[in-house]
């Protein structure tokens, strides 16, 4: 009993993850129509978000110690960030360690903006060119993304930290009443969690509450009818876009310290994505959510060493194999509605 | 002439002078010029291009002519190459079973995945592509290690029970690839004056594959079956109402790509006897994706193209550094040389891929009929300059359309 | 003698009873048509003919065999071939490259591997399409990309390409929706043509008034997904009850 909670917990923050970027995913074919292979790289831009910030904030002046020397016996270097120097030691150091969350108001504008220039600077122009040409140009502006991020930033995973509040774990399983270190689920995973249902309850919220989103939904529904209401309907699509790459960007800010960011993090997750949104069903919103976290959850319970000895390498395919088979028994996936992506 | 018309022979006769001579073509500078670095008349490359260019008219077959996309003809071309190097340790170093049962494993393979993923179209079948690709990537890692040796990749040893032939040499090494005795790795080295051309029979039987690849292509483009396809790609309704089952159709088309794709495999496995999982990966069938768009897709020619057009750049952009860069601009003021050069760094090296990943967004933006295209415009080009002599509105009349 | 025998029809999508009770029987070699109101089911009917839908009650039977729970290339090949009410040709193919396939699907059957041969050698393929082309008139276009004609000569090509595999009952639906007046009177014409010199049963659905009466030889009124009534052209000018439920309507 103890082992499947674990799992499941195991299976949310991938999940999570995978909920998130399927959303935009969704959000973006839904609107716009648009197969856009670039929407990993927007979860990849957001993380490095994350590292920027954390490496502004710990932007350093150098003085020269007049007590301590180093080994060669000249005075020794010290750095002092200027958010010390501005705000004082301590508030400054809590600031620096609170570099990831903080990222999260730094990243929105960044990626909204990306959104909009991606948007109004090449999607734009796709979108009555065939699904194919989509999936080549934006598949060119994903490599052309996560190349300038490799440039900048190197080949090599940035470990960025979490706040040091949430580096310990929590004991869930003395919660639930079984022994002490039987289930152990960082914090910060945690809050991962939390914060992605958070997220995701706002985009549904936003988009069944408000003006704005009833229109986008029926956008959705009947594009050229919503269009012919006199609605200006591309501008708000414009803001959509902006809106699901701000999403994806958020997964990957709050996802660095669960997996330090490297360039090609984007690519491994816009394939499961992709996977997640075909098995939710083209097109539907909730259908993304419930499979994003029902696949990560499948997949952490794959990797339990009782099955893998039963199935072996059955945590490598689980995703895929349960991809396939729902793709030809249900083929507009778990939620899909009529009409979407069929000839 | 061989059953084609004029213009197809025609075709087919610049492919095969340009193949048989390519040393010489591929290696116009000096040995020891400044400008060597450009050439790519060396064995190891040469293989690449016809390879991949096999790889890429296969995957055209399928793409080109019925428009589906698939994002997993990388796993036919893995499994090809793991089927070859398994023969060469069981059965014999010939490269001719090798490649025989190369072709004949990812033809099944393909028609087990083909049948599945062609239940569905559009962006569908791709993800199901991708799918099955994904899945056997990831299993060619881990559980089928046994088959596929995971991480390593699949080598041969020194204790290969090999049925038609010796474990090992005389003096204790592994023995190479051969056709009949004729050793793959044999190079003949021609030199006149300054410059060095090589020979090598791995080149040439790859390029032999090749030339029967492109000649089985172009018969596939002008029979009834590549009328079918074209069809399926135009409308796929009126084929149904027109009394034509699309399925069996678009399969025997996967099929035939999947085959090319285990020829492409088990050429590589011969050339240089391992085979690697990362072969399947889905980045290497984003890259025959590429060749074949930035080539033309669709047409005959074009994948040829994408396919040299790529391995070239590839090999020479990785080549360049800033010390190369130095020596071209060195007769720039300083300032301006070091501000040049600052601007070119991010896209030579290690940065090829990002000239790729730009290339390849400019020509479906621009030109998406490919380099193929990009040709036919100039051409017509010069043939508008040449009928009205003022020739004012020519350049308008390259445009790209949307 | 009927060739095309529709019994006790019916199919429901979800709340909406589409058809219900259809009978109908299409004499061979003459013109039927089916009108009706818009939403009176004569789409989905076609439909049920060619294996699109597949009825939830009832038979239809070509030429005494039941065409339910056969694909469309099935039923094609059987001898039913249809126009569509936007014409669906090959866009991105030739005007004789669209006549070929219809010619090879008529000689070849739903699937040929043929890999190697070529479709230029082939003559007797090539001449039974240029015939074709001549006499829809569009010979000389015969090297135009099809998606690049007018409207009217798609109609033309379509229908052409369906003649080409001499189906024995030809199915027309709206075959002059959206066209212009000069258009419809040529589309008209064709049709004519087509009967006069041709062993085929044509089947039409139509909303022009115009074309029914001048092509049909009989006529179904469709309302609410049931027949109303099936008589001569004259006979359904004058009915009352068709005046109220489908002339009635548009006055």
């Amino acid at each position: 009993m103890d082992a499947i909670i674990l799992q499941i917990l195991n299976g949310l923050d991938k999940g999570s993850a995978y909920a998130l970027i399927a959303l935009g995913l969704t959000l973006i074919f839904g609107t716009l129509g648009v197969v856009n292979f670039a929407h990993g790289a927007l979860f990849m831009i957001g993380a490095f978000c994350a590292v920027t910030l954390q490496r502004i904030l710990s932007l350093s002046t150098v003085t020269l110690s007049k007590t301590e020397t180093n080994f060669l016996g000249q005075p020794a270097e010290i750095k002092t960030p200027y958010v010390e120097s501005w705000f004082g030691p301590e508030a400054g150091a809590a600031i620096i360690d609170w570099s990831v969350p903080l990222a999260i108001l730094f990243s929105i504008p960044v990626m909204i903006a990306i959104g909009f220039i991606m948007e109004r600077g090449l999607i734009k122009h796709f979108y009555k060119r065939p699904h194919a040409d989509q999936i080549l140009v934006t598949f060119g502006l994903a490599i052309v993304l996560q190349e300038v991020i490799k440039y900048f930033y190197g080949a090599n995973p940035i470990p960025t930290g979490a706040p040091e509040v949430f580096k310990g774990s929590f004991d869930f399983g003395v919660l639930l009443g079984f022994d002490p270190n039987a289930i152990i689920y960082p914090y910060w995973r945690l809050v991962y969690f939390g914060f992605s249902a958070l997220i995701i309850s706002a985009v549904f919220a936003f988009l069944q509450f408000t003006t704005f989103g009833m229109v986008v939904r029926a956008g959705m529904a009947d594009r050229e009818t919503v269009g012919l209401l006199g609605i200006n309907i591309d501008k708000r699509f414009t803001i959509m876009f902006g809106l699901a790459a701000a999403v994806a960007g958020l997964a990957g800010v709050m996802y660095a310290p669960i997996n330090s960011p490297n360039y090609h993090m984007g690519m491994d997750f816009l394939v499961l994505s992709f996977v997640v949104v075909v098995v939710g069903g083209m097109g539907s919103l909730p259908g993304a959510v419930l499979a994003g976290f029902m696949l990560g959850i499948l997949e952490s319970f794959a990797s339990m060493n009782e099955i893998k000895s039963l199935i072996p390498g059955i945590d490598q395919i689980i995703i895929y194999v349960v991809a396939i088979l729902i793709l030809l028994t249900r083929p507009r996936g778990l939620m899909g509605r009529k009409g979407v992506m069929e000839e | 002439m061989f059953g084609l018309a004029k213009k197809d022979a025609t075709l087919l006769l610049v492919v095969v002078g340009l193949t048989l001579l390519a040393p010489f073509i591929l290696n116009p500078f000096p040995t020891d010029s400044a400008m060597a670095q450009f050439n790519a008349g060396y064995p190891d490359l040469m293989q690449r291009f016809v390879i991949f260019g096999i790889f890429a008219i296969g995957f055209n077959i399928l793409f080109g002519l019925t428009g589906y996309l698939s994002f997993g003809h990388a796993a036919f071309l893995g499994v090809g190459s793991y089927s070859a190097v398994w023969m060469f340790k069981l059965l014999s170093m010939n490269v001719i079973p090798a490649i025989a049962l190369s072709v004949v494993v990812a033809g099944l393979f393909s028609l087990l995945i083909g049948y599945v993923s062609l239940r569905r179209s559009g962006i569908y079948f791709s993800i199901l592509t991708l799918a099955f690709a994904q899945m056997s990537f990831n299993l060619a890692y881990s559980v089928l290690t046994p088959i596929t040796n995971g991480e390593t990749g699949l080598q041969l040893t020194l204790n290969d029970p090999r049925v038609l032939g010796i474990s090992q040499t005389a003096d204790g090494s592994i023995p190479v690839t051969g056709l009949f005795g004729l050793e793959m790795r044999s190079t003949y080295t021609m030199d006149v004056g300054a410059w060095a051309f090589q020979f090598n029979v791995g080149y040439y039987l790859c390029a032999v594959a090749l030339l029967v690849a492109f000649y089985l292509a172009i018969r596939i483009f002008r029979s009834p079956f590549g009328l079918m396809l074209r069809a399926v790609k135009s409308n796929q309704q009126r084929m149904n109402y027109t009394g034509l089952n699309t399925r069996p159709y678009t399969l025997a088309a996967f099929v035939i790509s999947g085959m090319y794709a285990g020829l492409a495999g088990g050429l590589m496995a011969s050339m240089d006897p391992l085979a690697g999982a990362e072969r399947m990966q889905w980045t290497a069938s984003g890259e025959v994706v590429l060749m074949t768009i930035l080539g033309g897709a669709g047409t005959l020619i074009g994948p040829v193209l994408g396919a040299g057009f790529i391995k070239y750049f590839e090999n020479i952009f990785s080549k360049i550094n800033d010390n190369v860069l130095h020596g071209w601009f060195s007769f720039m003021p300083d300032g301006l040389e070091n501000f040049v050069i600052t601007i070119i760094h991010p896209f030579i090296g290690k940065g090829w891929h990002l000239t790729l990943g730009l290339l390849f967004m400019m020509v479906v933006i621009f030109l998406p009929g490919g380099l193929v295209e990009g040709g036919q415009r100039i051409a017509a080009l010069f043939k508008r300059g040449k009928k009205d002599d003022d020739g004012a509105d020519t350049s308008k009349a390259t445009t790209p359309a949307e | 003698m009927s060739i095309l025998e529709v019994k006790d029809v019916g199919k429901r999508f979800g709340g909406l009873q589409a058809l219900s009770d259809v009978n109908l029987s299409v004499a061979e070699n003459s013109v039927h048509a089916i009108i009706g109101p818009n939403g009176a089911g004569k789409s989905t009917l076609l439909n049920c003919f060619v294996g699109k839908l597949i009825p939830d009650t009832g038979s239809v039977m070509f030429d005494g065999q039941s065409v339910l729970g056969r694909k469309p290339f099935e039923i094609n090949q059987m001898g039913i071939s249809r126009v569509f009410q936007t014409p669906e040709i090959f866009g991105d193919l030739t005007v004789l490259e669209n006549m070929l396939i219809p010619c090879f699907a008529k000689r070849d059957g739903a699937f040929e591997l043929n890999a190697i041969g070529s479709v230029q050698s082939d003559k007797e393929i090539g001449d039974r399409a240029m015939q074709m082309l001549e006499e829809m008139n569009m010979a000389d276009k015969r090297d135009m990309h099809a998606a690049a004609m007018s409207r009217g000569d798609k109609r033309r090509l379509e229908i052409g390409m369906c003649l080409s595999q001499e189906p024995r009952l030809l199915l027309l639906d709206e075959p002059t929706a959206g066209m212009a007046r000069a258009d419809t009177n040529n589309t008209i014409d064709l049709l004519k043509q087509i009967k006069n010199e041709r062993d085929i049963t044509i089947a039409i659905i139509e909303h022009d008034m115009h074309v029914v009466f001048s092509l049909a030889e009989r006529i179904t009124v469709l309302a609410q997904g049931t027949p109303l009534v099936e008589d001569t052209p004259d006979n359904i000018k004058g009915h009352p009850k068709v005046r109220e439920a489908y002339l009635g309507e548009t006055a």
